[in-house]
């Protein structure tokens, strides 16, 4: 499996998730330029991330105006033949806003930016310590797609603390029943605020990102 | 012709809007203490081509449907200056 991360003007976590994919996960990685749109190079087996930052200056919404980048057009087309996407944090907004995945990111609820190690759980996992940097990461969605998500078990992680209790005590941004990720009703669009990409380095005393990309099939 | 046409988006009523509180937070800071409540949205204004007033209107509906506003989160109002 090879990767493709997206370089947006704006983007700030693009060089952390190659350097991480690369150096950490030992992947093959191709940058792509926003204003290209050629992926010719990917199959379905492949995965594109699109990085954390602030995209377009996150003008109107945060990721409204990426989404009508040349590249976002071929990565639409590419999550709709079943190819994998991941957005992080920026990545995230961007793929609810080009409506890949359901739902919105809001301003965080304490209206603080909030940049510190949360705590994150998938149904079935331990509570995995993963860091945060964000002003708009309240997932927000109307309460009957919330209950499809939680139908579908697209809901990919949530806040816990460290023992992996959820509760509300633990969301760091108001986000509607704890979610911290989600992905699409196919299974092959995931999106998350979390940065795992930040945790998956001995120098950096935390690997905690690299069972997140295992989680996601991604490794 | 050019019409004029202002679009204010808000966010829905039933959502928590951290901006407004944090602005609420600071008038009463200033010493003015009886608002109760503050939401803070956008105005957008646009200058469309179009024959007819109506013909105006549903482009603006159009672009604030597809773009300036997301329904998951706000509201808008359509309103012709000219």
């Amino acid at each position: 499996m090879k990767f493709g991360v997206v370089v947006f003007p704006g983007s700030n976590c693009d060089r952390d998730m190659q350097d991480a994919l690369q150096n950490d996960l030992g992947k093959e990685v191709i940058m792509l330029w926003h204003k290209d749109e050629d992926i010719s190079m990917f199959s379905t087996d492949d995965c594109i991330v699109l990085p954390g930052g602030f995209s377009y200056g996150d003008y109107l919404r945060c990721g409204a105006i990426a989404r009508f980048s040349p590249m976002m057009q071929s990565v639409i087309d590419f999550a709709n033949k079943g190819g994998k996407v991941l957005g992080v944090c920026n990545g995230f907004q961007i793929l609810c806003e080009s409506h890949l995945l359901p739902g919105v990111l809001l301003q965080n609820g304490h209206q603080q930016f909030a940049c510190k190690n949360v705590f994150i759980k998938a149904d079935n996992s331990q509570a995995l310590k993963i860091p945060i940097a964000h002003g708009d990461g309240r997932y927000y969605a109307g309460e009957k797609v919330l209950d499809e998500l939680e139908t579908n078990n697209q809901i990919l992680f949530r806040y816990c603390n460290e023992l992996g209790v959820v509760d509300m005590k633990y969301n760091p941004n108001g986000a509607v029943r704890n979610i911290a990720g989600i992905r699409n009703k196919q299974g092959n669009v995931f999106g998350m605020m979390p940065h795992p990409e930040r945790a998956t380095s001995k120098l950096l005393n935390n690997m905690d990102g690299k069972k997140i990309f295992e989680i996601l099939g991604l490794n | 012709m050019t019409f004029n046409v202002q679009i204010k988006v808000m966010p829905l009523k039933d959502l928590l809007d951290p901006q407004g509180k944090a602005v609420l937070g600071g008038l009463k800071n200033l010493g003015i203490t009886s608002i109760e409540d503050v939401r803070v949205g956008k105005h957008i204004t646009l200058q469309i081509e179009a024959a007819t007033e109506n013909e105006a209107k549903a482009i603006a509906e159009e672009a604030s449907k597809k773009l300036l506003a997301n329904p998951i989160m706000e509201f808008y109002e359509i309103e012709m200056i000219n």
